[in-house]
This record gives C-alpha cells, sequence and structure tokens, in this order.
C-alpha cells in the first residue's frame, strides 16, 4: 500500500486542481484490468459524480485517490492541504457501507480520526460537536450504532469524515443502500452542507438520478476496465432544492446522462 | 416488561406465556434430576446393594458432609490448579495470536507446533511431564496445554475478521500498528477471544484432573481428581461420587462465571449479547 506521503507527490502544478489524474490504470493479482487509463481533473470546491455500471472501476478510482491502494500506472496528483495537517486527513472517505465501529459511541465514532492524530482532547471534544452538529446527530452522541437508523448511521459515517475538516470528500456510494425518502434527505443535507463547506467532492454511483440532482459535472464511465466515456456539465439555478428534482431541465439531463450510459450495459462484463 | 405488569389473568396470551415457557424451561429439568435420583435412591433399596458397589445417593450426600474438611481441601487445590493453568492458557494464547498476527514468519514456524500440541492427548503427555517437572509445575502445563489452543485459535480468527472498509479507514488516517490493535483489532476480535476464554475454562479442568490422575497413580498429590483415585482403590465409592459431583459443579461454576463476564463485556454491541428485541 501506499504512504501517504506518495500522495502529494505529484503535486497538482495548475492552480485552483484538488485532484488530477494522469493516464492512471489499476490491474490486480489475477491480470483483471479494473480501471483506465484514466485522466480526471477535478477542480477546488468542485461537486463531480463518476457514474458508471457495477465493476466498472469507480471505486478503484476513489481508493486510488484516498492512497488506499496504488496505481498499476499512471499518476495521482491531490493537493496539499491548506493547514499544517498531515496529508491523509486532507481527504475524508465514506464507504459504502456506514462502517462503524460498533464497540463504540457515535461520538467515539466521529473521533476516531482525531484520536488517531493524537488531537488534544478538547480541541477533538469540540471539532466532533461541530461534526455532528453539521449532520444533525447532536442528540445522539453518546448512542451506540446498533440503536441508530440506516439513514442515521450514514450520517454518523459523513460526521467522521467531516472531523478533520477534509479539503476533498470522496464518497463511495455512499446511499446507495437506503430507502428512497432517506436517501432524498441525505441528498439535499449533503447539497447544503457543500454549499456551506465548500468542499471538493467526489461521490461514485450508480444512479442517474442522483448523479444529476447533486453535482456540477457528471462522468460517465465504460463498463471494465473503467473510463472515461461522457462528460455532462449540469447547468442550473442554485440553490438547488426539491423543486429541480420535478423540473423539465431535470428529467432532460437525466436523459442525456442515461443515454450516454446504454451502451455500457447491454454487453456487460463482470459484474 | 409487560409480562410482569399483568396479572396472572391474562396468562393465556402473548407475552405472558413466555413467562410460562421459562418456568417450564427452568422446572423441567429438576423435575428430571429428582426423578433420577429418586430411581437411584429405589434402585439401590429395592436390591439391596451394598455401598461398596453402587451408594445411592443419600450416602453420597453423608459422605460429602461428613468428609467436607478433606474433600474441600482437595477442591480448593484442583480450583487453583486449574485457576493457574487457565491464566497462563489466557495469556499465553492471546499473546502468542497476537505475536502470529504481527509476524507471518513467526506464525508459519510455529502455529503447527501449537497444532501437534492441542492434537496429541493430555492424558499420554502428562507422565512425561512428570518426570522432567515438579509435580505441582507438571499439573499447570497440562492444564495450560489443552486451555491455550482455543485461546490462540479464537484469537487468530478474530484478529483476521477485521473489517476491511475499517481497516482501510484506519489506513487512511494513518494509524501505527499500535493504534491498529489496540482500537481496530483487539475490540473487534473481543467477542471471539471470550468464546476461545469459555472454552479454555473447562479444558483447563479437564487438563487439570488428567494430569492429577497421572500423578495420583504415582502416590503424590491432594487434588479432587487424587481423592477420586485413591478413593477407588480403597473401594470408598461413595467418596468418589461425591469428588465427582464437586468436580461437575466447579466445572459449571467456571463455565457461568465465564460466561457471565463475556454477557457483561459485550451487552452494549455485540449481537451475541443483545436481547431478541434490540
Amino acid at each position: 500500500m501506499v504512504e501517504p506521503e506518495a500522495l502529494s507527490e505529484v503535486d497538482t502544478r495548475t492552480a485552483g486542481l484538488a485532484v488530477s489524474l494522469r493516464g492512471v490504470t489499476k490491474v490486480y493479482d489475477g491480470g483483471v484490468v479494473a480501471l483506465g487509463p484514466l485522466d480526471l481533473d477535478v477542480r477546488k470546491g468542485e461537486f463531480v459524480s463518476l457514474l458508471g455500471p457495477s465493476g466498472c472501476g469507480k471505486s478503484t478510482a476513489l481508493r486510488l485517490i484516498a492512497g488506499l491502494s496504488a496505481p498499476t500506472s499512471g499518476t495521482v496528483g491531490v493537493s496539499k492541504p491548506t493547514g499544517q495537517a498531515r496529508p491523509g486527513h486532507s481527504i475524508g472517505f465514506v464507504f459504502q457501507e456506514p462502517t462503524l465501529m460498533p464497540w463504540t459511541s457515535v461520538r467515539e465514532n466521529v473521533g476516531l480520526p482525531l484520536k488517531l492524530a493524537r488531537a488534544p482532547a478538547a480541541e477533538a471534544s469540540a471539532r466532533i460537536g461541530e461534526a455532528l452538529k453539521q449532520v444533525g446527530l447532536t442528540e445522539f452522541a453518546d448512542a451506540f450504532p446498533r440503536q441508530l437508523s440506516g439513514g442515521m448511521k450514514m450520517r454518523v459515517s459523513l460526521a467522521r469524515a467531516l472531523v478533520t475538516d477534509p479539503d476533498i470528500l470522496l464518497m463511495d456510494e455512499p446511499f446507495a443502500a437506503l430507502d428512497e425518502i432517506t436517501r432524498f434527505r441525505l441528498n439535499n443535507d449533503l447539497l447544503s452542507l457543500w454549499r456551506n463547506l465548500r468542499k471538493t467532492i467526489i461521490f461514485v454511483t450508480h444512479s442517474v438520478f442522483e448523479s444529476v440532482y447533486l453535482s456540477q459535472r457528471v462522468i460517465v464511465m465504460t463498463a471494465r476496465p473503467g473510463r472515461l466515456d461522457a462528460e455532462f456539465r449540469i447547468d442550473t439555478a442554485e440553490p438547488r432544492a426539491e423543486d429541480f428534482r420535478t423540473s423539465a431541465d431535470y428529467a432532460g439531463y437525466c436523459r442525456k446522462v442515461s443515454n450516454a450510459l446504454a451502451p455500457s450495459y447491454p454487453g456487460q462484463h463482470g459484474s | 416488561m409487560s409480562s410482569l405488569q399483568t396479572p396472572p389473568l391474562s396468562a393465556g396470551q402473548g407475552a405472558p406465556e413466555s413467562g410460562a415457557v421459562r418456568l417450564v424451561r427452568i422446572l423441567l429439568p429438576i423435575i428430571v434430576l429428582a426423578a433420577g435420583i429418586a430411581i437411584w435412591e429405589l434402585v439401590v433399596r429395592v436390591n439391596d446393594i451394598p455401598p461398596y458397589v453402587l451408594p445411592g445417593p443419600a450416602a453420597v450426600f453423608e459422605t460429602l458432609v461428613k468428609d467436607w474438611p478433606v474433600l474441600s481441601q482437595s477442591l480448593l487445590v484442583t480450583l487453583l490448579t486449574t485457576l493457574e493453568g487457565f491464566v497462563a492458557a489466557a495469556f499465553g494464547g492471546i499473546a502468542l495470536a497476537l505475536l502470529f498476527n504481527q509476524s507471518k514468519w513467526l506464525e508459519y514456524s510455529l502455529f503447527p507446533y501449537a497444532v501437534i500440541l492441542q492434537v496429541t492427548p493430555v492424558i499420554a503427555i502428562a507422565p512425561l511431564l512428570l518426570i522432567y517437572l515438579p509435580q505441582q509445575t507438571a499439573v499447570i502445563v497440562c492444564a495450560w496445554i489443552v486451555g491455550f489452543f482455543p485461546v490462540l485459535s479464537n484469537t487468530t480468527l478474530g484478529l483476521n475478521s477485521v473489517d476491511r472498509n475499517l481497516a482501510g479507514l484506519f489506513q487512511l488516517y494513518g494509524a501505527s500498528r499500535i493504534q491498529t490493535l489496540r482500537y481496530l483489532k483487539l475490540p473487534s476480535a473481543l467477542p471471539f477471544i471470550l468464546g476461545g476464554l469459555r472454552i479454555a475454562g473447562g479444558l483447563s479442568l479437564i487438563g487439570a484432573v488428567v494430569a492429577e490422575i497421572a500423578a495420583g497413580s504415582a502416590g503424590a498429590g491432594s487434588g479432587l481428581a487424587y481423592r477420586i483415585a485413591e478413593s477407588g482403590y480403597r473401594l470408598n465409592i461413595a467418596r468418589m461420587f461425591a469428588a465427582l459431583l464437586l468436580l461437575s459443579a466447579a466445572g459449571i461454576v467456571i463455565y457461568v462465571l465465564l460466561a457471565l463476564t463475556s454477557h457483561l463485556v459485550l451487552r452494549r454491541w455485540h449481537e451475541s449479547a443483545l436481547g431478541k428485541d434490540n
């Protein structure tokens, strides 16, 4: 696996870029080509969705950006954190499952990144409180994960990703397992968080509707090996809210993105 | 909870019935026990079986009371041996599993021997140990040999069952080895470790008894198993039964204590310790 330092080795020389992938490929041990070659630039503060069929390497791309695995070839550039924080801390990661520690409270779960960084207790406590407030879980700080609903667990996971105040938030199909109503609510909450905090968000999903609703830019990927297939800029009046979901604009974008995605499905490789 | 509030009037429906089922579950084994003891006593009296062949339960109980000073002393010795063996097994098993988890080379080199130690019947090893070690040490080593393997294998399993995404998260935030061990691997492995300890508790008693029997036939020792062997030579069958009864009771108490510990430690989060309603 990669050392955190290796992440910012290839620094994003162009100002304003948060993440820059150049000719990145990933070949797994079995010889399966999962990804690439992939070129991708994400500007600071941008909300980008990676959309594609299952197994197209979206999650692999995210893990490469996070430094959880190393690319087989190509370079992964991630902008240096603005503060003095350690490199790993410029990135927050939200997994498909809430990925909480069942043996401890919400507070401890959210505070884990700070504990691992040996942050002073007083500072940690303040930041945990802030993160919990951002996701609306202040009253549940002392609950255990098993006492929470699926949507609330996901909020805890989001609070944990926010607690280090990262510049980049990587989200790997975070709402895929939730029911539609919860999902819509979390979509709205995520949008307002993004508006307020102006983080760079790279959001992996296989839902056309979710990607169009949330992002400024939707990147459609091909089936394995995942490459960039098409790119759509979603230009609409900000701030977006629930009425965007039922607008003709929204339907139009969804149709265009769906059409771009369609060729990936008939001859689907793998799963 | 509702079963406590509702008067016995509504005993025929819903929640109160589970209370009745629980009562039956407690009562049935007790009835079986009472019936067994009654039949035993009856068979002994009707057939007029002499106590050096088969003493009745009344005679066994009488011996238990009469010989209590001797038997309690032996019980204490056996329990102490078991405890020492158990503690050694717990620490040895967990420490070895942690070492194996940190170094694959060590695991590959030593794990086969741990298996060999486990599959070789301890009753066959005991006489050898008694030759090379002082008796008390040999007995504890026997208790350790049978007890440590379940702790080792369960802890190893637990340390390897860490959620992959959580491990990724620790990596992302640059956790050190010690931090990963302390905050992730050990808590993940805790239910497995406790399960291993529960098995090891009973096995340590078995190990202690086996070693005492082996040592007892050599003519020394003072544990319960030694009392059983000694009473056998003297045809004091009632005392054999009384000592056996104490060994069973000790085994049950050890099991209950460990199960209770496991429940108390895990009750806030682990599936095994949660009620059905949660």
